[in-house]
């Protein structure tokens, strides 16, 4: 018994979780071919390394056999007209964007991204406070939302009790309806005070040596901007990668539990593990969410076009500034500049979403038993 | 596992000891996470239930809208506006969006093409609504030459579709391959193995997705103001500019009386009651056909 | 039988549809509240006549009138030159109602009613006074136990004709302010935080001690706000109202140019509240479908003859009469 024991909890790591991992796959329906089986098994599990997979021999074979030949391909042009035509809206946004900022592309050329001025009485035009804003408080709304949504989607998946589940769930997707207006106004009654007040100073006693905390603390600011983005995107989250993890078969929690794993260790191994592209996709989401919110970050970020250490200073974002300043914009240089704003969201997005996904191959190199 | 070295009782008992110590450092944390998650959504819906709820009454869903002072306006043409351009929205978005989906996760895996388009999906999920707005404006309003409760439409399903193309792709890739193979090993097209099979057995994601989507483009003010307009008649016709709670809600929210303050608050409740009530009903809906379907 | 009705069906339908006239306007949010209580009463009192108007903001409105998007535009700006001649139509401007900018703050232990001169008022937000215990503050308040506390100031953050209004004053009063920030919906301040709205910075103001700013008179009525006393250009301290609003337009009135353009920021008379401005609606002297045109002539009488009485129960100031008599004339020519 103790000798077991000792293997098990040692060895759990590694070894005995790799053959775990097989155990689905001897199963009666892919015996006659366990060698295809198992190199495409292996091979789908990293779509996002984009391995171009060979077809496997059993698809093809029973793809061949198939009687709809006609309707097959009918379904497949549809599915692909519906992905293209995602490609063309971006594209046809792109085009609308470019075509309507061609005055301020003229006038200032690249550095349009790289000035800090904007003056809209002496037409003078540059982004890069407001590229800084967007980046900074989406970053930040993603690092505080992503560890809390995981937590709750672990809590309500593996822990909560039954009758408690549901009613929470229907809370965070309740969020997800709130109509941003009414976040920032919450956020100006509410929240905006206990910035100030409470959360404020006590950062400031105890991190204020970094500097990320210094200067005076009105309530608004980027941190506050970075709080409410946090709250709004955590429903994408967590919906997401809860139902991502809720998808990790069974049998593979059973076993590790079988293993001897604690909770903790079978959620780390089994679930997250096998999980972790979907929850990826789901951070990406919310990442695109918090990028392009406009409204309630506008309400508590402060409006200015400054670039500054301090999280307490106030700040501005690509979104907000189009929102607040579009439709008084008077003047044709006016109006191109902002829309060139929206064009530079589309290249921080791109961007952003770049970096997103280098990191997700970066994660992802390794093995994972997805959806065996 | 011949390799694996041979351990003390000692430390053997203090690796079960820091295991055991993780594991309820992890669940103390998921507690707690979820607590301090719920204080902020319990004081967010408390407080638009505390505000909204007082001015609510039948006239709010009977009556169009009444100048400050005169009682008995309502939001009845804005919360029939709304259901339209949803409507619109939902019939063009879903569709384009779980078909792109459908494509990403059953065609597309490790394609050169297919990972351009989950990228443009991820890009375009990050476009403001304001910008979407302006498209939509540029693109349609701008030719017409007048608002219309189309161009809202559209405006809505382009926001509605990276979400949903996104969740179809991540939930089409957890239906395990077997049960594929299983479905064609009978005989059964690849069309049919995808749409009763995989988007079967993936569709409670899916739906998910779906109203993530709905539900995130409900509660949207900037897209509409440019392509909806707004109206404060009735309108039923879809070449016309239409209501929309969340432009009423905006304007009132933005007035200086506290009269219409207090409606902002009931519009905006009943715009969460409105979205859940569908999302809801779509629960059931699926459910109900999901088992049917499935005996 | 059947076959011969439909025509006739037919016909009747489309007469009911050409009897029904639909308009659309959009423009300035500022007047909006008494734009849409005008134009619901309106067509109660003419059955088959909708107008529906939307705040979209007054550049908005220039822009989609100038398109021929909408019928009529709204704007708190008068329409720059440059936006006359690219215009679609021509277009002619119609002073409605009027509105007035108050400086707004939260000082604990001290009272409303304090005075703000408008150089003060400039260099708070020039960053120049940036302590309520300033001694230029305290000249003009004398008795007034000021608190040694950072001022706050708070503009907004979008583009809007509140900012062009109060900048206006700004420039005309202090230089300085002239040639570092200017006039402009939307302009660089030196200093201080931005909110959405006229809500917003009103809500800022109420929820930050030692905070000031700006918002519409009609804001600060109606959400029962204390806010400061302005002097104007007679050197007099006027705390505003639709009165003295109305006293500033009329003094204007006299050199006003025939086609409405005009600043009435610090206006001369004794009674001018210094921060004020028209509104104006933007009407299309011809309309391209004249049955429309007419329907925006006769909603114009009916405003001047029925409207503007309702005004001031708004905390709108209406138009002073020598006014009212001019916009008469003006509205007769357009079809």
């Amino acid at each position: 018994m103790r000798l077991k024991f000792t293997v098990y909890s040692h060895g759990f790591n590694k070894v005995a979780w790799e053959n775990a991992e097989r155990v689905p796959m001897n199963k009666p329906g892919s015996i006659q071919l366990p060698q295809t089986v198992l190199s495409e098994r292996t091979q789908a599990a990293e779509p996002v390394v984009e391995a171009i997979k060979p077809p496997s021999i059993v698809r093809s074979f029973l793809q061949s056999k198939s009687s709809g030949k006609v309707a097959d391909g009918t379904f497949w042009g549809l599915m692909i007209v519906c992905a293209l035509s995602i490609f063309l809206i971006v594209l046809l946004i792109l085009s609308v964007l470019v075509v309507n900022s061609k005055l301020s592309i003229h006038t200032f050329g690249w550095k349009f991204f790289t000035s800090s001025s904007w003056d809209p009485n002496s037409g003078d035009f540059g982004a890069l406070p407001f590229i800084w804003g967007t980046v900074v408080s989406s970053l930040l709304a993603v690092c505080m939302a992503v560890p809390l949504a995981l937590c709750v989607s672990i809590f309500l998946l593996e822990i909560c009790p039954l009758w408690l589940r549901g009613p929470i769930a229907f809370l965070t997707e309740l969020l997800a309806a709130i109509p941003s207006v009414i976040y920032g106004l919450w956020a100006i009654f509410i929240l905006v005070p206990i910035m100030r007040d409470n959360v404020g100073p006590v950062l400031q006693k105890y991190l204020g040596w970094t500097g990320f905390f210094g200067g005076s603390n009105f309530g608004v600011g980027m941190l506050t901007a970075s709080v409410i983005l946090a709250i709004m995107i955590f429903p994408v989250i967590s919906s997401i990668s809860r139902d991502v993890m809720k998808a990790v078969p069974i049998h593979q929690r059973e076993a590790a539990l079988a293993l001897g794993a604690t909770r903790w260790e079978m959620i780390r191994m089994s679930v997250l593990r096998n999980a972790r592209i979907g929850i990826v996709g789901s951070v990406i989401l919310g990442l695109g969410r918090a990028l392009g919110e406009t409204m309630a970050v506008t309400m508590v970020i402060g409006n200015h076009p400054d670039i500054s250490k301090s999280l307490f200073a106030p700040a501005t974002t690509l979104a907000s500034v189009i929102a607040n300043e579009f439709s008084e914009a008077t003047g044709d240089l006016y109006l191109s500049a902002l829309i060139e704003i929206g064009l530079a969201l589309f290249l921080v997005t791109i961007v952003v979403n770049g970096i997103a996904r280098l990191l997700v191959w970066a994660v992802t190199r390794g093995n994972t038993a997805r959806a065996a | 596992m011949g390799s694996l070295p041979v351990r003390s009782a000692t430390s053997e008992r203090l690796s079960s000891l820091r295991r055991s110590a993780a594991n309820h450092l992890v669940t103390t944390l998921a507690i707690l996470s979820t607590v301090v998650v719920l204080v902020p959504l319990v004081a967010i819906l408390g407080y638009l239930i505390y505000k909204g709820a007082s001015s609510l009454n039948l006239a709010f869903f009977t009556h169009v809208p009444a100048p400050v002072g005169q009682p008995g306006g309502g939001m009845a043409n804005a919360i029939v506006g709304s259901g339209v351009i949803l409507g619109l929205a939902s019939l063009l978005g879903i569709p384009v969006g779980i078909g792109a989906g459908v494509y990403l996760a059953e065609y597309g895996q490790g394609r050169l093409f297919g990972n351009i388009i989950r990228f443009t999906a991820d890009v375009l999920n990050g476009v403001p609504s304001i910008v979407m707005g302006m498209a939509a404006y540029a693109l349609i309003v701008a030719k017409q030459q007048h608002f219309s409760a189309f161009a809202g439409g559209i405006a809505l399903a382009i926001m509605m579709v990276p979400t949903i193309t996104r969740t179809t792709e991540e939930m089409l890739a957890t239906v395990p391959h077997a049960v594929r193979e299983a479905a064609l090993g009978l005989g059964i097209p690849k069309w049919r193995t995808v749409i009763s099979v995989s988007l079967r057995t993936a569709s409670p994601g899916i739906i998910t997705g779906c109203m993530l989507a709905f539900a995130r483009v409900a509660g949207e003010t900037a897209p509409l103001l440019f392509t909806a307009f707004g109206n404060q008649f009735w309108s039923f016709n879809l070449n016309q500019p239409i209501a929309a709670l969340p432009l009423q809600i905006f304007v009132y929210a933005v007035s200086p009386y506290d009269e219409w303050h207090r409606l902002a608050w009931a519009g905006a409740l009943v715009l969460i009651a409105m979205i859940m009530i569908s999302v809801t009903l779509v629960r059931i809906f699926a459910n109900r056909g999901a088992l049917k379907g499935g005996h | 039988m059947k076959a011969k009705l439909f025509p006739v069906v037919m016909l009747a339908a489309l007469a009911a549809t050409a009897g029904a006239q639909n308009l659309t306007g959009a423009g300035a949010t500022f007047p909006n509240p008494i734009y849409s209580r005008w134009f619901i009463e309106y067509s109660n009192a003419h059955p088959g006549v909708k107008i529906n108007y939307q705040s979209v903001g007054s550049g908005a409105g220039i822009r989609q009138v100038t398109s021929k998007i909408v019928d009529f535009g709204a704007s708190d700006v008068t329409m720059t030159d440059q936006q006359i001649a690219e215009s679609k139509i021509k277009l002619v401007a119609i002073p409605s109602v009027l509105g007035a900018v108050v400086p707004v703050y939260t000082l604990p232990g001290v009272g409303s009613d304090l005075k703000f001169s408008g150089d003060v008022i400039a260099d708070i937000y020039l960053g120049k006074i940036t302590n309520w215990h300033d001694p230029r503050i305290a000249k003009d308040n004398p008795g007034v136990n000021l608190p040694d506390h950072q001022i706050l100031p708070v503009y907004r953050s979008e583009g809007s004709g509140t900012t062009f209004i109060f900048t206006d004053f700004l420039s005309k009063v202090s230089p300085d302010f002239l040639s570092k920030v200017g006039r402009g919906a939307s302009v660089r301040w030196p200093v201080g935080i931005g909110q959405k709205g006229n809500e917003g910075v009103a809500g800022m103001i109420r929820n930050s001690p030692y905070s000031f700013g700006y918002v519409e008179l009609i804001y600060a009525a109606g959400n029962n706000m204390s806010y400061g006393l302005v002097r104007n250009a007679a050197g007099k301290w006027i705390k505003a109202s639709t009165g003295g609003v109305t006293a500033a337009a009329a003094a204007a009135s006299k050199n006003m140019p025939a086609d409405y353009r005009v600043s009435i920021t610090n206006a001369a008379g004794p009674e001018s509240y210094p921060i004020s401005s028209f509104t104006w609606l933007l009407i299309p002297v011809k309309s391209d479908d004249p049955a429309k045109g007419k329907v925006l002539h006769d909603f114009l009488q009916w405003m001047l003859d029925h409207g503007e009485d309702e005004a001031s129960q708004m905390t709108y100031a209406p138009l002073p009469k020598p006014v009212a008599d001019r916009v008469r004339q003006t509205i007769s020519q357009i079809q």
